[in-house]
C-alpha cells in the first residue's frame, strides 16, 4: 500500500520532470532561433547600417551562444572546475584561430591589395 | 550541357567516356594506351576484389553472422577492428599508389610511362588515402578498441554514433575507391587548393569525388572524437581519476580534443569550396571577390592540428609498449601528460607555417615560425622520457619494441628537419621540393604508422586471443624501417639539389641515382606490406599453438590486459576499481589480480543498430549523386539521410540485458583457464606455453 503510493508519486516526479525538461528545450529552441532570424531580418531589411550594424549582430552572436550554453549544454553559473577548464581553453583555440585568421588576412590584404575579406 | 541540362539528365554527367579504358580504345596511341591500362588494371582489381570477397562471404554462408555479429554491431571492439581492417585495405592501394609514383620517376629522366594527368591523380589520391582512410581509421581503430577497456568502462558513450562513424569513413572510402572505376580523381592535391579545383580549371568530377570523400571522413571524425571525448570525461571506472589514466588514454583524449576543434574548419572549406562549384559562388575564385587564401588559411588550420591528430595516438601506443617491454612503469607520466597538451594547445598556433611563400609580412612568418619551433620543446620531453624507461629496464625485443626503437631514432630526425623547415628563411630555399616530401613522410611513417602498426602486434593477441607469428613480423618490421631509410632519405638530397616535389619527369641527369634507390625503398616497403598480409595468414594457420585466453601475454600493466582475450562483449564482468597507475600491475604485485567476485548482477548492453549501414550507404549514395550531378539521387537520398535521423530519434527500445547468470558463467569458466594455466616468464614470451599468464615476479626497483 504504501510501495503503492511511493511509486505513484515517483512516477508523478519523474513526469513533472520530463515535462520542465521538455519546457526547457522549448525555450531553448525558440530563444535559438529568434536570435538566428533576428540578425537576417535586420540586415535583410536595412534596419541598421555600418558599425552599428556589426555591432548588433556580435552582440546578438554573444547572446546565441549564452542560449546554447544554458539551454542545450547545461551549462549554468554554478559550475564543476572540469566544465569551466574546458570552456576556457575552448576558448583560448577559438581566439587563437580567429585572431590569427584575422591578423594574416588582414596583411594578405594590405600587400597584395585585395579586399579583407567581409 | 549547361549546368542545369547536366542536372536534368537522369544520369547526370555519367556516360561511357567515364570508363577508365574508353580513352585508350578510341584514341591508341602509346601513352594513351600505357595509362589506360594501369587504370583499368586497377579498376579491375577493385572490381574482381569486390566480388571475390562477396563471393567468398556467399559461398561460406556468412552474411547473416557478417551482419548481426559486426556490421549492425554497437560494440566498439568490433568497430575497432572493421576500422583497422578498413585502414589495412586502403594502405594497400595507397602503397601501390606510392610504388607506381616512385617507378615513374626512377625512369622519369626525360619522360617515363606515366602521363602528367595520371601523375597528379596518384599523388592526389595517395595523399588523401594515406592521411584520410589510413592513418586516420587506423589511429581511430585502436582508440575505439584500446581506450574504453583501459579506463574499465563497457563502451563508449553512444555507441552508435560509432558505428554510424565508422560507416561514414567507409562511404568516404568507397567513394574514393569507385572514383578508380568511374571517372577520375582530383588531381589538385591532398588539399585541393582553388582556384585550380574551381569549376573553371577543373571541370571534370575529379575535385567532386575529393570534396565528397573528405566531407564524409571529417563528419565522421568529428562524430568520433566528441564521442571518446565525453567517454573519457564520463565513464572511468572508480578510482580512474584523470592522472592515473594510462598515457594511451590521455593521448586519445588530446587527440579527440583536436579532432572535435580541427575537422569543422575543413568541412565549412570543403561546403564552400561545393558551393563555388556546384552554385556559381565565389568564395575562393579568381574573379568577383574571391580569395584563395582564404581557403589556404581555413585548410591549414585543420591541416595542421591533423598532424598531431595522427601522431598523438602512436604516442601513446610507444608509452604502453616501451613501459611494457621494459618492465618498467613510465619515467615521468607527469611530464608526458603536460607535454601532451602543451603539444595540443601549440598545435592550433602554427597552421601558417604551411603557406610561409603566400605572401603576408615577415612578421607574421617570424612569429609563427618561433611558434612551430617551439612544439620541438614538449615533443623532446617525450624522447627523454621514452629513453629514461628503457635504462635501466629489463627491454625485450618484441617486434613492437623493434618499431618503437626504429621510431626514436627515424623521428628525432624527422623532427630536425621540421625546425629547419620552421625557419621561413630555410622554408623559402626548399618549399615545395622533395625535401619536403622527406621531411613529412619522416614524421608520419616512423611518427604515425609504425606506432599504428606496433600497436596493431601489441593488442592483436588481446582483440584475437592468440598471438602473431613473431619472426615474420620481425622481418616485416626491419624491412619498413630499413625500406623507409632507402626510399625517403635519398629525397632529402634531391630536395636540396633542387627536384620540385610532384614532378612527373625532369631534365637533371644527376638525379637519377637517388631517383632509382628511392625506387628501391619503395620496393622494400612493398615487401614489407606482403610481409605483414603473410604474416597475419600464418598466424591465422597456427593460432591453436598461440592461444592466449588467459588474457596477459606480455605482463601487461593496464586494465586492458586484466580480461580474457578475446574480452567478453561487455568487458567486466564487474568493474574494477582502481588505487592508481598502472593498475593491473599494481593488482599483480599485491596478488588480486584476478579476483572472485561474490555476485554478479545484470548487465545492460547496447542493441544492435542498422542506422551505421544505413546511414552510411545513404551518404555514399548522396555523394555519389552529388559528384556526378545526378538530381534524383540526389534529393531522393538527402530526404532518406533525414527522414531516417528523424525516425531514429524516436527510437526507445535500444538495450538489451546480458543476465548475471551469463556473466557468471563466462566469467567462471575464463577465471578456470587462468587458475589451470601456468605463469610463464619474460624469456619464455614467444613460446607456446604462453598461455597469458604472466609469471608472478618481485621486481627489484632500479636504483
Ligand atoms: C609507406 C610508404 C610511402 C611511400 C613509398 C610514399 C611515397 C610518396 C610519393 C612518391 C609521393 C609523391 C611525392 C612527390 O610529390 O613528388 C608521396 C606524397 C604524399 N604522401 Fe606518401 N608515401 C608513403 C607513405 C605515406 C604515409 C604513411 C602518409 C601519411 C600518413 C603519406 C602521405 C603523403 C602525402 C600527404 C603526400 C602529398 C600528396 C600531395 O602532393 O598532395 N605517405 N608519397
Ligand atoms: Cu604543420
Amino acid at each position: 500500500m504504501i510501495d503503492q503510493f511511493r511509486d505513484d508519486e515517483e512516477t508523478a516526479s519523474r513526469k513533472l520532470e520530463e515535462r520542465k525538461d521538455f519546457y526547457s528545450y522549448v525555450w531553448g529552441f525558440s530563444l535559438a532561433l529568434a536570435m538566428t532570424l533576428v540578425p537576417f531580418a535586420v540586415v535583410h531589411w536595412g534596419a541598421m547600417r555600418g558599425l552599428s550594424l556589426l555591432i548588433f549582430i556580435g552582440a546578438i552572436a554573444l547572446v546565441q551562444m549564452a542560449v546554447h550554453f544554458r539551454f542545450f549544454l547545461h551549462i549554468g553559473w554554478r559550475q564543476k572546475r572540469e566544465d569551466l577548464l574546458l570552456l576556457l581553453f575552448s576558448t583560448l583555440l577559438m581566439v587563437i584561430m580567429g585572431a590569427g585568421t584575422i591578423w594574416i588576412m588582414a596583411s594578405l590584404a594590405m600587400r597584395m591589395s585585395l579586399p579583407a575579406s567581409p | 550541357m549547361s549546368f542545369a541540362e547536366q542536372f536534368q539528365h537522369p544520369l547526370g554527367r555519367l556516360s561511357l567516356e567515364s570508363l577508365p579504358f574508353w580513352q585508350m580504345l578510341n584514341d591508341p596511341t602509346r601513352g594513351n594506351v600505357i595509362n589506360g591500362v594501369i587504370g583499368t588494371a586497377a579498376a579491375l582489381m577493385v572490381v574482381i576484389g569486390t566480388l571475390v570477397t562477396i563471393a567468398m562471404i556467399t559461398k561460406y554462408r556468412k552474411w547473416s553472422v557478417l551482419w548481426s555479429q559486426w556490421l549492425t554491431s554497437p560494440d566498439h571492439k568490433k568497430i575497432g577492428i572493421m576500422y583497422v581492417v578498413l585502414a589495412l585495405v586502403m594502405l594497400i592501394r595507397a602503397l601501390m599508389e606510392a610504388l607506381l609514383m616512385r617507378a615513374q620517376q626512377a625512369f622519369g629522366l626525360e619522360g617515363g610511362f606515366l602521363s602528367p594527368d595520371h601523375f597528379a591523380q596518384l599523388f592526389s589520391t595517395h595523399g588523401t588515402i594515406m592521411i584520410f582512410f589510413v592513418a586516420m581509421p587506423f589511429l581511430t581503430g585502436i582508440i575505439n578498441y584500446v581506450m574504453p577497456l583501459q579506463i574499465g568502462a563497457r563502451d563508449v558513450s553512444f555507441p552508435v554514433l560509432n558505428s554510424i562513424s565508422f560507416w561514414l569513413t567507409a562511404a568516404g572510402a568507397a567513394l574514393v575507391m569507385i572514383s578508380l572505376c568511374i571517372g577520375k580523381f582530383s588531381t589538385g592535391g591532398w588539399f585541393g587548393y582553388p582556384p585550380y579545383t574551381e569549376a573553371s580549371f577543373s571541370p571534370g568530377v575529379g575535385p567532386d569525388y575529393w570534396i565528397w570523400a573528405l566531407t564524409l571522413a571529417s563528419l565522421a571524425s568529428t562524430f568520433s572524437g566528441i564521442n571518446f571525448a565525453v567517454t573519457i570525461y564520463k565513464k572511468r571506472a572508480p578510482g580512474m581519476k584523470l592522472m592515473v589514466m594510462p598515457l594511451f588514454t590521455w593521448t586519445a583524449l588530446c587527440t579527440s580534443i583536436i579532432m572535435i576543434f580541427a575537422m569543422p574548419p575543413l568541412t565549412v572549406a570543403m561546403a564552400q569550396l561545393a558551393l563555388d562549384r556546384y552554385l556559381g559562388f565565389h568564395f575562393f575564385t579568381n574573379e568577383l571577390g574571391g580569395n584563395m587564401m582564404n581557403f589556404a588559411n581555413l585548410f591549414w588550420l585543420f591541416g595542421h592540428p591533423e598532424v598531431y591528430i595522427l601522431v598523438l595516438p602512436s604516442f601513446g601506443v610507444y608509452s604502453e609498449l616501451i613501459s611494457t617491454f621494459s618492465g618498467k612503469s613510465l619515467f615521468g607520466y607527469r611530464s608526458m601528460v603536460i607535454a601532451t597538451m602543451a603539444i595540443v594547445a601549440l598545435s592550433f598556433a602554427v597552421w601558417m607555417h604551411h603557406f610561409f611563400t603566400m605572401g603576408q609580412s615577415a612578421n607574421i612568418n617570424a612569429v609563427f615560425g618561433i611558434a612551430s619551433m617551439l612544439i620541438g620543446i614538449p615533443t623532446g620531453v617525450k624522447i627523454y622520457d621514452w629513453m629514461w624507461t628503457i635504462f635501466r629496464g629489463r627491454v625485450r625485443f618484441t617486434v613492437p619494441m623493434i618499431y618503437s626503437i626504429g621510431f626514436i631514432y627515424l623521428f628525432v630526425l624527422g623532427g630536425i628537419t621540421g625546425i629547419l623547415l620552421a625557419s621561413p628563411t630555410i622554408d623559402y630555399q626548399v618549399h615545395n621540393t622533395v625535401f619536403l616530401v622527406a621531411h613529412f613522410h619522416n614524421v608520419a611513417i616512423p611518427g604515425a604508422l609504425f606506432g599504428l602498426l606496433a600497436g596493431y602486434h601489441f593488442w592483436f593477441p588481446k582483440a584475437f586471443g592468440f598471438r602473431l607469428n613473431e619472426r615474420m613480423g620481425k622481418v616485416s618490421a626491419f624491412c619498413w624501417i630499413f625500406g623507409f631509410m632507402l626510399a625517403f632519405f635519398p629525397l632529402y638530397a634531391l630536395g636540396l639539389m633542387g627536384l620540385p616535389r610532384r614532378s612527373v619527369a625532369y631534365t637533371e641527369p644527376s638525379y637519377v641515382p637517388l631517383e632509382i634507390a628511392a625506387f628501391l625503398g619503395a620496393i622494400l616497403l612493398t615487401v614489407a606490406l606482403v610481409t605483414l598480409v603473410v604474416q597475419l595468414w600464418v598466424s591465422i594457420k597456427q593460432r591453436d599453438k598461440n592461444r592466449v585466453f588467459a588474457g596477459d601475454p606480455w605482463d601487461g600493466r593496464s586494465l586492458e590486459w586484466s580480461v580474457s582475450a578475446p574480452p567478453p562483449e561487455y568487458n567486466f564482468a564487474v568493474i574494477p576499481v582502481v588505487t592508481g597507475r598502472d593498475a593491473f600491475t599494481l593488482a599483480k604485485e599485491g596478488g588480486k589480480a584476478y579476483p572472485l567476485p561474490e555476485s554478479y548482477t545484470d548487465i545492460e548492453m547496447p542493441k544492435n543498430s542498422v542506422m551505421g549501414p544505413v546511414l552510411g550507404a545513404i551518404g555514399f549514395a548522396l555523394a555519389f549523386g552529388l559528384v556526378w550531378h545526378i538530381l534524383w539521387m540526389v534529393i531522393l537520398f538527402f530526404v532518406a539521410a533525414v527522414v531516417t535521423m528523424i525516425v531514429y530519434g524516436f527510437a526507445r527500445d535500444t538495450t538489451r540485458i546480458v543476465p548475471a547468470q551469463q556473466v557468471q558463467q563466462e566469467h567462471r569458466r575464463w577465471l578456470d583457464a587462468v587458475a589451470a594455466a601456468t605463469g610463464i616468464s619474460r624469456a619464455d614470451e614467444y613460446q607456446s606455453a604462453n598461455q597469458g599468464l604472466a609469471e608472478m615476479t618481485i621486481h627489484e626497483v632500479p636504483a
